[in-house]
């Protein structure tokens, strides 16, 4: 008994904070100062409580929940990333008006990835999915005086019911064509019938459609800019990531007799996230819809690691997945900060920022040399690992308009480094002085970013554990 | 044996004077940060000739081979089994000569920055960056690992970029760095694809086992590496044309040798250390680490290091001839210097006799760094003296910086192959390796060093010959000790360097060979050099006009008035309308027009397909939708139709 409650720990802990949460919005007295203190003091017993007993591995629900140490070190990093996004989102957070609710329902959407990360077959996994997505509908729509707001909650819904209809679609032909919904029992009775293919395609636009890969990411842009800061990090860092991570088990194990087919399919598909994601990022003005841009072409990087199977391409994702939580939520959390004290957001507002916060300035950097892959950025080892798992197929082609992509991110990354630091502004934006919780969420950051990809042992760490 | 606390402290101890200057050189060293600087590099330069005393002359040599002595080696990381990236110490003959080159330069350039860069609001960082840029630059060349290699590869391409960009506040310079910093990060992930390539071919990434995998033709490794791959070429080759594509961007070969120019927008010493002598020949260095596996495995790869080599170095001369900017020719002149230690690695075959061409290159960026170094100083005093970079705003300095003069004579003569200075031996060697390998590369060797000779000396008799400056602002001395005592040491460098039997030392085996000087094979290079100077002199040297010329040619050094006209028209002719309208004008236009404007079209058509694809985001949902069925739809025709069929 107590060992089956303990391979659930993740999924129990976090609906405990859910339930104290609710607890506190009964009462609604507390001042939104003093819930903030609890929720980050939750939050990091919630990081804490993952990270022990990680080693138990077992199945529930005959084999409907699964857990192992892998799984247990993906909802770690969720865990982590989510504690991050609270810390760094302080300031917006203290004036809203509805403060429990938006952790009672971003901390929704985090159980739900659990549940589907740990998912054993497709009902769990679709169970798991939409009580991912519904909750991060809601939270769009959280800057409520704001019609942007609404419109990309509307377009959230509207879009991620479309595709959930799809892979449900793809998932009861699945069930026709083999009589299974177990990912373990599945690979034994795929044939590769046509009909089993373009089954497979429509469950995998569902994957797609998270994860924004090109021609499903449309909805991205009007979401992502339209949402408040900390929902567009969450939808692009930790909800990718989980998708990511169930992404890997499904390819690799339940469909791994039609390796051919979605080594074809990701081939294709990350060539064209690169390259769209890329031009997109290229012309944007306003720092969040870059940031946005640039993690679609970052996912195309995502998908050459998962395209070379094996260890290897679990670990290498898994690990670019770790050092992408501290990258982009560095970049995203210094922009948060600047737009949340001076309401700018456009790049060209960050002219001479270098003169009044040297520090944020660095940080910014730092999250976006990482972002950029250079050395010896924490980025630069993901991309290496990424584009090294990639190259165990031979697929020279991709790799190599990977490269050239690298160089196009690399100047529109650069571009924004540049006006931070060299170019000259009349009036750059004042001196910014965040409280000890931004503080805290950016050292976290720029540690992670330095110490991951130094630090061996952590890839080490991850490659141990990328076994099935 | 090598002590690896010493060892260690060559690179470490400007890591040291970094972050010590880097953390507190504005508020506590301020003026001692140059000092600081230089007493870490001097420390570093004696560690780097006492370790090259012991391994040249007392332990690196067992049974008549100079050893590859790993002296120390840390798994840094672990990849996968068997391929792990290490942090190591490599010690082989290129190694410990290219300590000795990094560390003397370097030093050289801290002590000449002393006077240079007096009075800078921000010295102290000036000598951080050069600190990094020293550790970067040792690092890379003791890397016992090729991912090591890359790192530190990166290092040194990010210290560059900051030292080009160091005067920010000039937009030029910024332009510059950046401009730098993208062309050779572009041609580094053409290494780094190279590096991935090999190493998945041999399964590690130690030098090492990388060589002697890919060289043994019996290893199971080579059989898979030299399969034919991809577009019909093994992926062995394709790993070494990647690696080479890195090492073109780093060294300025043609076509990614655009940076280089513009990187002149940097301090002139920090040209001096990095953009002449130590990392602009890291592609240099890279080929030559590699060598074994080019010469054995891989001819064709070799080939085209031959030419790129040898059409940059024909290709850079010329565009040098018709340069203005002082640091401009030089610049165009390393990257023709560089084709040269190119092509020389191009024609050569591996092992003893066959290696000459391998020697040669080595000896030729040895000698390089001590003449390029001192030219750039030189030039450097002078800048310093008349406050402008144009060649037409200088003339007749000799008398006022005897010492400059001097010494820039000495390197315009080493440079352009006059016995017996140093350039006359390291060139003399590559064009023999040429001539018994290749005898078109021979032929443009012969001909560039020619041109060598006229430009460098069109660039000596215009600053301090013919006509007198014109003075802005008032004048100082030539710069006081600390900028002339590099001076002095570099030219003696550059005079007495090529006496140095490399071919006991540096050779592609370890194996030492004799070389012999062939006096008859020299006349030729010689005499074109001496032509090429005499050119020069007649045109530069004086500011007269023609009726000075006739006058003067009367007086006595030339016979005939008409026979002296009629050579002069030929040589105008040659020069101003063949080379400089014929050659010079239409090279540099292609070079500015086509391979820099294709550079920038492919930024700005990149833009404009960004503009095309945004109306595709229309914002409404439906359209989306509609796209999402349609994308699903069309990957299903594709799939089960398409790929299924063939």
């Amino acid at each position: 008994m107590m060992n089956e409650l303990l391979l659930m720990k993740s999924e129990l802990a976090v609906t405990a904070v859910i339930f104290i949460l609710l607890f506190i919005k009964i009462n609604d007295t507390t001042s939104n100062e003093t819930v903030l203190k609890i929720v980050n003091a939750l939050l990091v017993l919630n990081v804490a409580a993952g990270f022990c007993c990680v080693d138990i591995t077992g199945e529930l629900f005959s084999g409907m929940f699964k857990t192992n140490a892998l799984i247990a070190f993906e909802k770690n990093l969720l865990n982590i990333g989510t504690l991050l996004i609270s810390l760094l989102s302080y300031e917006w957070l203290r004036n809203h008006r509805h403060l429990p609710e938006f952790f009672v329902l971003m901390l929704s959407s985090l159980l739900g990835m659990f549940f589907m990360i740990s998912s054993g077959n497709f009902l769990i996994f679709y169970l798991g999915l939409e009580l991912s997505t519904i909750p991060v509908a809601a939270l769009c729509n959280f800057d409520m005086e704001k019609r942007q707001s609404s419109e990309a909650a509307m377009k959230m819904i509207m879009s991620s019911a479309f595709s959930s209809g799809i892979l449900l679609f793809g998932i009861s032909m699945m069930y026709g064509t083999t009589g299974t919904i177990s990912f373990a029992e599945l690979p034994m009775l795929l044939t590769g019938s046509p009909l089993q293919i373009f089954s497979f395609i429509l469950l995998f636009t569902g994957f797609a459609f998270k994860l924004s890969v090109v021609p499903f990411h449309l909805w991205t842009a009007d979401v992502y800019e339209g949402s408040p800061i900390a929902v567009t990090s969450f939808l692009s860092v930790i909800s990718k990531g989980s998708i990511v991570f169930i992404f890997l088990t499904t390819l690799y194990k339940a469909f791994a007799p039609m390796g051919e087919v979605w080594y074809n399919l990701i081939f294709l598909l990350s060539v064209a996230t690169m390259i769209v994601g890329n031009l997109f990022a290229l012309r944007q003005q306003n720092m969040k819809r870059f940031l946005a841009f640039s993690s679609i072409a970052q996912v195309g990087f995502i998908l050459i690691g998962i395209s070379g199977g094996g260890q290897n391409g679990i670990s290498s994702s898994v690990y670019f997945v770790l050092v992408y939580i501290f990258s982009n939520l560095g970049a995203f959390g210094a922009v948060q900060l600047i737009s949340s004290f001076s309401g700018k957001e456009t790049i060209d507002s960050y002219k001479g920022l270098y003169q009044t916060n040297p520090l944020l300035s660095w940080v910014l950097t730092i999250s976006l040399f990482s972002l950029a892959g250079i050395p010896p950025t924490a980025g630069f080892f993901g991309k290496f690992f990424l584009l090294a798992s990639g190259a165990e197929k031979g697929n020279y082609i991709l790799i190599t308009i990977a490269a050239l992509n690298m160089i196009v991110s690399l100047y529109y990354y650069l571009r924004v480094v540049r006006a931070i630091f060299m170019e000259k502004n009349e009036q750059p934006i004042a001196a910014i002085q965040g409280s000890i919780y931004e503080k805290a969420g950016l050292i976290i950051c720029v540690l992670g970013i330095i110490a991951v990809g130094l630090y061996s042992p952590f890839y080490e760490y991850i490659y141990a554990l990328s076994v099935f | 044996m090598f002590e690896k606390l010493s060892l260690s402290l060559i690179p470490l101890l400007p890591l040291l004077s970094f972050l010590l200057l880097g953390l507190f050189g504005r508020k506590v060293f301020k003026n001692f940060s140059g000092i600081i600087g230089t007493g870490a590099l001097l420390a570093s330069a004696g560690l780097s000739l006492s370790t090259a005393y012991n391994y040249f002359f007392v332990s690196g040599k067992v049974d008549g081979v100079y050893q590859k002595i790993t002296a120390l080696k840390i798994t840094w990381l672990e990849f996968s089994p068997g391929v792990s990236i290490d942090i190591g110490i490599l010690l082989d003959p290129i190694s410990v000569m290219m300590l000795v080159v990094v560390t003397f330069v370097s030093l050289m350039v801290h002590i000449y920055s002393l006077g240079y860069m007096k009075g800078e609001e921000r010295f102290s960082t000036y000598y951080a960056f050069l600190g990094l840029f020293t550790f970067s630059m040792l690092g890379l060349v003791m890397s016992s690992n090729i991912f090591q290699i890359y790192i530190f590869w990166e290092l040194v391409g990010v210290s560059s970029f900051l030292l080009i960009g160091y005067y920010f506040d000039k937009p030029s310079a910024v332009a510059a760095a950046k401009k730098a910093f993208i062309v050779t990060r572009f041609a580094d992930l053409g290494f780094l694809i190279g590096i991935l390539v090999l190493s998945f071919n041999a399964h590690t990434l130690d030098f090492e086992t990388l060589i002697q995998r890919l060289t043994d033709p019996n290893s199971e490794y080579m059989r898979s590496a030299i399969a034919p791959a991809f577009l019909g070429l093994s992926s062995l080759t394709w790993g070494l044309v990647l690696v080479f594509i890195g090492g073109a961007g780093k060294s300025a070969m043609f076509p990614l040798h655009i940076w280089l120019p513009d990187a002149m927008e940097g301090p002139t010493p920090v040209s001096a250390l990095i953009h002449a002598a130590t990392m602009v020949v890291a592609g240099v260095f890279l080929v030559g680490r590699l060598f074994p596996i080019f010469a054995i495995s891989c001819p064709g790869a070799l080939e085209l290091v031959a030419y790129t080599g040898a059409f940059s170095a024909l290709f850079a001369a010329i565009i040098a001839c018709t340069q203005t900017d002082i640091k401009r020719v030089l610049a165009y002149s390393t990257m023709s210097q560089i084709g040269y230690m190119m092509f020389a690695l191009g024609v050569s075959g591996y092992g003893n006799e066959d290696g000459l061409g391998y020697m040669a290159s080595m000896f030729h960026l040895f000698t390089h760094a001590m003449f390029k170094a001192l030219l750039f100083l030189g030039a450097g005093a002078v800048i310093h003296f008349v406050h402008s970079n144009e060649m037409n705003d200088m003339g007749g300095l000799r008398k006022h910086m005897p010492i400059t003069h001097i010494t820039f004579l000495i390197a315009c003569l080493a440079i352009a192959g006059v016995p017996p200075l140093a350039g006359f031996f390291s060139k003399e060697e590559i064009l023999l390796a040429a001539f018994h390998h290749n005898k078109l590369i021979y032929g443009i060797a012969l001909i560039t060093s020619g041109i060598t000779a006229f430009y460098m000396f069109r660039l000596y008799f215009t600053i301090f010959w013919g006509k007198e400056f014109h003075s802005h602002g008032e004048h100082h001395g030539e710069g006081g000790v600390v900028m002339m005592l590099p001076l002095i040491l570099l030219s003696l460098g550059a005079a007495f360097a090529g006496f140095i039997p490399f071919s006991q030392l540096v050779t592609s085996d370890g194996k030492p060979f004799e070389t012999v000087l062939h006096l008859g094979f020299s006349i030729a290079p010689v005499l074109l050099g001496l032509t090429g100077i005499f050119i020069a002199l007649r045109f530069y040297k004086t500011q007269n006009d023609l009726s000075e010329k006739i006058s003067s040619s009367l007086s006595g050094f030339y016979k005939s008035a008409y026979h002296k006209f009629y050579i002069d028209e030929v040589y105008l002719f040659i020069t101003h309308k063949v080379i400089f309208n014929l050659l010079g004008k239409p090279a540099a236009w292609f070079d500015k027009t086509i391979v820099d404007g294709f550079i920038n079209r492919l930024g700005s058509s990149s833009e404009k397909i960004s503009e095309e694809t945004k109306t595709l985001q229309s914002g409404q949902v439906q359209q989306y939708a509609a796209y999402f069925l349609a994308g699903a739809i069309g990957l299903g025709i594709i799939f089960i139709y398409v790929l299924t069929l063939k």
